[in-house]
């Protein structure tokens, strides 16, 4: 399926994201990590896969890999079939620190996508603006970053990521920090978003139903060193709704999802 | 001061307004001067001790009065050659500091001689340049650039390569480009070390433009106090030392003032982490 020769096939299937076989060692000076081995996975276009698995197991490594700022010791990296020397412009990258200027405000901080793009700050001001009350943050324009609690600021870098309107969003434990009601109307709004724009999303979480909730398919990833020791396609249809997590159905996945994470059920 | 303890509230209270910051921060330190001034100009004129062992305040203040031409001028000379310096010490330290940021061949080179030129006695190598440069403006100038220089540009270059990694590697990935990433990110970081490092330069430079005017100077608040030695006249001695210190005070007050100034979200983030109420958060 990777290999079409019929051209005209090849444009719907060629995968978005492509990981083959995919290792990656740190060596340091007093011990050398094994954080990814033979990785391989296929994103097609639009869709949304949320990746879980345990603290170390790699998540963040993967995603760092896949945006560029680190290269795989074996294996490709391909998105749209290609080989690019910047997969950094194809992609939005939310890491799992907010990494908020300190001396900008939530706005200034939000709109640093669009400066660098060019667009002038007038106009940037006025698209970001326009967003902060569904983010959240409809009072904290002005506010400095240090003022806002974890979770508010978590959703101020998860609005600088969507203002990059990139066509692949990695996502790295964006919801982490969020109270539990925020977290299901974020999810909600990236949905929401996601079936509008068509992004293809990689979504990094430790939350089983969350992965399961958001996802079409969850990939979980062994503890260190990484590998992917279990696919899921989620069986619930679309759109979700929050009341789905009360299904059978999901019940049935969540326990197959613990089960795979080596969770004693 | 001791809070009053409250059944009610553990921890310190906290400061409401300028008006009992003034009073909790900046009376005690001026009231303990006052204190010793008061003391020192009470033991001065009861004790029998020779005026020129031990003048009294008044009568330095006297003798800054009556000498307040001379003085005048003299600190206009000194000021002149501390900002001058000042000026030109900034200059280079941000150059230096900006190179040594952006190649570390520079950094390598430029670190440590920097570090040692710091060993080198001053009072040794102002002579020197008196002998170079004459007894005029210049040596002292340099000599104030070299005292400041060194405090300006390592704690902007440490300031500079503080810079958040994993900020840099964010903007990267947003497609920033070198300069915007500079703009961005490096130099707001680095304005707080920078700061620091100018607050450190700016209290050396009255002394170093002193000790220059002291070596080989024909004007000055360095020559006058080294006239006043030699006349034995120690009220004007201690003249001089005042007007230095306060020099220095004051300039180190103007820098910490624009330093607020620029940096608000610096000092408020600093504040936040030491909010006056007990707790962990
Ligand atoms: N730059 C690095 N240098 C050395 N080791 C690293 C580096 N980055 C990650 N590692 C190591 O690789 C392993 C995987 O790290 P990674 O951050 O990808 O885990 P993770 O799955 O994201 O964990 P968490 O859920 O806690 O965020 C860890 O053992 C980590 O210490
Ligand atoms: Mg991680």
């Amino acid at each position: 399926m990777m290999f079409e020769t019929n051209p005209a096939q090849s444009a719907v299937s060629v995968p978005k994201v492509e990981l083959r076989d995919i290792s990656k060692t740190f060596s340091g000076d007093v011990e050398t990590v094994r954080a990814l081995t033979n990785i391989s996975l296929s994103v097609a276009a639009g869709e949304f896969i949320t990746l879980i698995g345990p603290s170390g197991s790699g998540k963040s490594t993967l995603l760092n890999l896949i945006v560029g700022l680190s290269e795989p010791d074996s294996g490709e990296i391909n998105i749209d079939g290609e080989k690019y020397d910047r997969r950094a412009d194809k992609v939005a990258y939310m890491p799992q620190r907010d990494l908020l200027m300190p001396w900008r405000t939530i706005l200034e901080n939000v709109i640093i996508p669009l400066q660098l793009k060019g667009i002038p700050d007038a106009q940037a001001h006025t698209q970001a603006t326009e967003l902060l009350p569904l983010f959240g943050l409809g009072g904290f324009a002005s506010a400095l970053p240090f003022h806002l609690s974890g979770g508010m600021r978590q959703r101020a870098a998860f609005l600088r990521t969507i203002l990059m309107e990139r066509e692949i969003l990695l996502l790295d434990e964006p919801f982490g920090a969020l109270d539990a009601l925020t977290r299901r109307e974020l999810q909600d709004w990236l949905l929401e978003l996601w079936r509008r724009f068509q992004q293809t999303v990689i979504f990094i979480t430790h939350d089983v139903e969350e992965a399961l909730y958001l996802g079409d398919r969850v990939i979980v990833l062994s503890p260190r060193p990484g590998k992917i020791i279990h696919t899921l396609e989620v069986a619930l249809p679309r759109p979700r709704r929050q009341g789905m997590i009360a299904l059978p159905d999901f019940g049935r996945q969540v326990t197959e999802l613990l089960d795979a994470l080596g969770v004693a059920i | 001061m001791p809070a009053e303890p409250s059944n009610t509230e553990i921890g310190y209270p906290r400061v409401k307004n300028h008006l009992s910051r003034f009073s909790n921060e900046i009376m005690p330190p001026v009231l303990l001067i006052g204190f010793v001034l008061f003391a020192w100009q009470i033991f001065a004129s009861r004790s029998g001790l020779s005026d020129f062992i031990l003048p009294s305040p008044s009568q330095i203040i006297r003798a800054g009065w009556e000498t307040r031409a001379l003085l005048a001028g003299s600190i206009a000379i000194t000021m002149l050659e501390t900002i001058l310096g000042l000026a030109i010490a900034i200059v280079f330290g941000l150059l230096i500091a900006g190179a040594m940021d952006l190649s570390p061949v520079v950094r390598r080179a430029f670190y440590p001689i920097l570090v040692a030129s710091q060993t080198v006695q001053i009072l040794a190598i102002a002579p020197l340049f008196i002998i170079w440069f004459g007894f005029g403006l210049l040596p002292k100038v340099i000599i104030v650039v070299l005292i400041c220089f060194f405090p300006l540009a390592v704690s902007t270059a440490d300031g500079l390569a503080s810079a958040d990694a994993d900020l840099v590697a964010l903007l990267i990935t947003m497609g920033a480009k070198r300069g915007q990433i500079w703009r961005m990110v490096r130099l707001p970081s680095a304005l707080p070390s920078f700061f620091s490092g100018l607050r450190i330069a700016v209290t050396y430079s009255v002394v170093g433009a002193t000790i220059g005017e002291w070596v080989g100077g024909s004007a000055g608040l360095g020559l006058y106090m080294l006239r006043s030695k030699n006349a034995l006249a120690t009220d004007q001695v201690f003249v001089a030392i005042a007007i230095t210190t306060g020099i220095s005070i004051g300039l180190f007050l103007l820098i910490t003032l624009i330093e607020r100034a620029m940096l608000p979200w610096y000092y408020a983030a600093r504040r936040a982490e030491q909010w006056e109420q007990a707790g962990i958060y």
